[in-house]
């Protein structure tokens, strides 16, 4: 009994010292952001590794998921008659939820990944100390690039999820169920409000924040050599998947009384 | 002038610093022998300020870097440098990148004289037109030298050393004692070098300090060291698998 209590109590102390210092991160990078000089270069580098060089995936994500969408969909409306509502139920879907998600879980694992497993190695390679003892700060020089990348890269891509999941939805639609090409589109950009639109974005841009501090985090607190690398890397996408479901939840929750 | 007082590091239940106290002077070579592990580079560490110690001080030229911001902290780093163990190169930058990352981040000096700089450090640590290569195309001892490139490039008033001539052949690694005794004699630089290397420990030190259990145990010139009464020195210089130190006393 005495041996549990000390375990939840060390659990909790650990808990509450992850996320102080996570937010510390947050908060430092946040006013690292507003300090010359800026390093534009590294971060169009980062731009381009962590937006375009993404778009394959989120394609083929993006692409299958409204296909598979479709033809569910299809399934259950059809026994109504209403295979017609495809097209909306589609494009509510990936506009307002799977496409912010979706397109978050993928960063998380291809981009979260990689920068845990960099900053990490950079770490237990003191390539970070030396970093500090060149008076360069790291949050600075490290994460500061990769938080502007993320969080203007992710929305961009979800919005491009967003479009190629429609996509998706219309092949099933016009060429398995026979809805019209016209009456697809008309139905879908009848269906779908600013609010939508937003509010996936506004989602995906804080699931950004969640990916880049998560992922930098682990990658700073990384030990023990290649060992410590992978299992800061596995704990980064673990959890940031954690916090992007936890965090959709709860703005959806949010939304759903805010903007009703 | 380095001056360490009472410092003390714990790591969990392990303490490796113990209320060690050590002053190194202007302009000369202090090498802190010890065993592996012993928490030569965590003291390193504590000198640059990359350690925060659970007490203690470390003054540098009458500044307690403990007790500074940041900002202060990194004016301070910047008369500083450091040669660390696995040479800690980035990767993601060439060589030229890494031995002129001190210039090009904190100066307004022209590129063109940057290159010559680097061109000049590198050639000091035997390695020439290697500007473009990657850290990865760099063998173990390569890339050490590249780091000490590193180190110097900026003309620091203190170098710390972190087992320089570890992995090294022979050769190599007196030439890198030679080089510490140079920029030393010549440009008049503090070092501080922690090795557990004697042969390179007599030959560059001013003074020698033997690191054990978290204090400095003794310190003194190589010919003091050499003739100490000490045994826990004794065994360790002469590198004695039986003795104090072994036997826990």
């Amino acid at each position: 009994m005495k041996n549990l209590i000390k375990r939840l109590g060390e659990s909790s102390l650990n808990f509450f010292i992850y996320i102080g210092g996570a937010f510390h991160l947050f908060v430092g990078t946040l006013a690292q952001i507003f300090i010359p000089p800026f390093r534009r270069k590294e971060l169009f580098v980062q731009m381009f590794k962590i937006g375009v060089m993404s778009l394959p995936i989120v394609f083929l994500v993006s692409l299958f998921t409204g296909m598979v969408l479709a033809l569910q969909s299809a399934y259950q409306l059809t026994k109504m008659n209403a295979q017609i509502y495809v097209s909306s139920l589609v494009a509510l879907s990936v506009v307002r939820e799977l496409g912010p998600v979706l397109t978050a879980l993928v960063i998380a694992g291809r981009v979260g990944a990689s920068i845990t497993a960099e900053l990490g190695t950079m770490k237990v390679t003191e390539q970070i100390d030396a970093l500090e003892t060149l008076a360069a700060n790291p949050v600075k020089y490290l994460v500061v690039p990769r938080f502007i990348a993320l969080c203007v890269m992710l929305p961009l891509l979800t919005i491009y999820a967003d479009f190629i999941g429609i996509i998706g939805g219309y092949i099933i639609g016009v060429y398995k169920l026979l809805i019209g090409s016209t009456v697809y589109l008309q139905l879908t950009y009848d269906s779908l409000v600013f609010k939508d639109i937003f509010t996936g974005l506004l989602k995906s841009f804080v699931f950004a924040i969640i990916i880049c501090i998560v992922s930098c985090y682990e990658g700073f607190r990384a030990e023990g050599g290649a060992e410590g690398v992978g299992k800061a890397t596995t704990f980064s996408v673990v959890t940031s998947f954690i916090l992007i479901i936890a965090a959709d939840c709860l703005f959806t929750a949010l939304f759903y009384f805010v903007f009703p | 002038m380095i001056e360490i007082i009472n410092l003390s590091k714990s790591f969990g239940d392990n303490k490796v610093l113990d209320n060690l106290n050590l002053n190194v002077n202007s302009g000369e070579v202090m090498v802190i022998i010890g065993r592996s592990g012993c928490g030569k580079s965590v003291l390193l560490k504590h000198m640059i300020g990359l350690l925060t110690p659970d007490f203690g001080q470390v003054i540098i030229d009458d500044t307690d870097i403990t007790k500074i911001e940041a900002k202060e902290l990194d004016a301070i780093r910047l008369s500083f440098s450091m040669l660390f163990q696995g040479a800690a190169l980035f990767d993601s930058m060439t060589v030229y990148e890494n031995v002129g990352f001190a210039l090009l981040e904190h100066t307004d000096i022209k590129e063109v004289l940057i290159k010559e700089k680097v061109a000049k450090s590198l050639k000091m640590v035997g390695l020439e037109g290697i500007e473009n290569l990657m850290p990865s195309e760099l063998s173990g001892g390569m890339k050490k030298r590249v780091g000490l490139a590193r180190a110097i490039c900026d003309d620091p008033k203190i170098i710390l050393y972190d087992e320089p001539t570890t992995g090294l052949d022979p050769i190599m690694a007196d030439a890198i004692n030679d080089m510490i005794i140079d920029l030393n004699h010549k440009l008049k630089m503090t070092s501080v070098v922690v090795t557990h290397d004697m042969t390179s420990a007599y030959k560059v030190a001013t003074r020698i300090a033997m690191l054990y259990n978290g204090s400095i145990i003794e310190v003194g010139t190589p010919d003091e060291i050499r003739n100490t009464k000490d045994p826990l020195v004794k065994q360790f210089i002469t590198g004695a698998a039986k003795g104090p130190i072994t036997e826990g006393k």
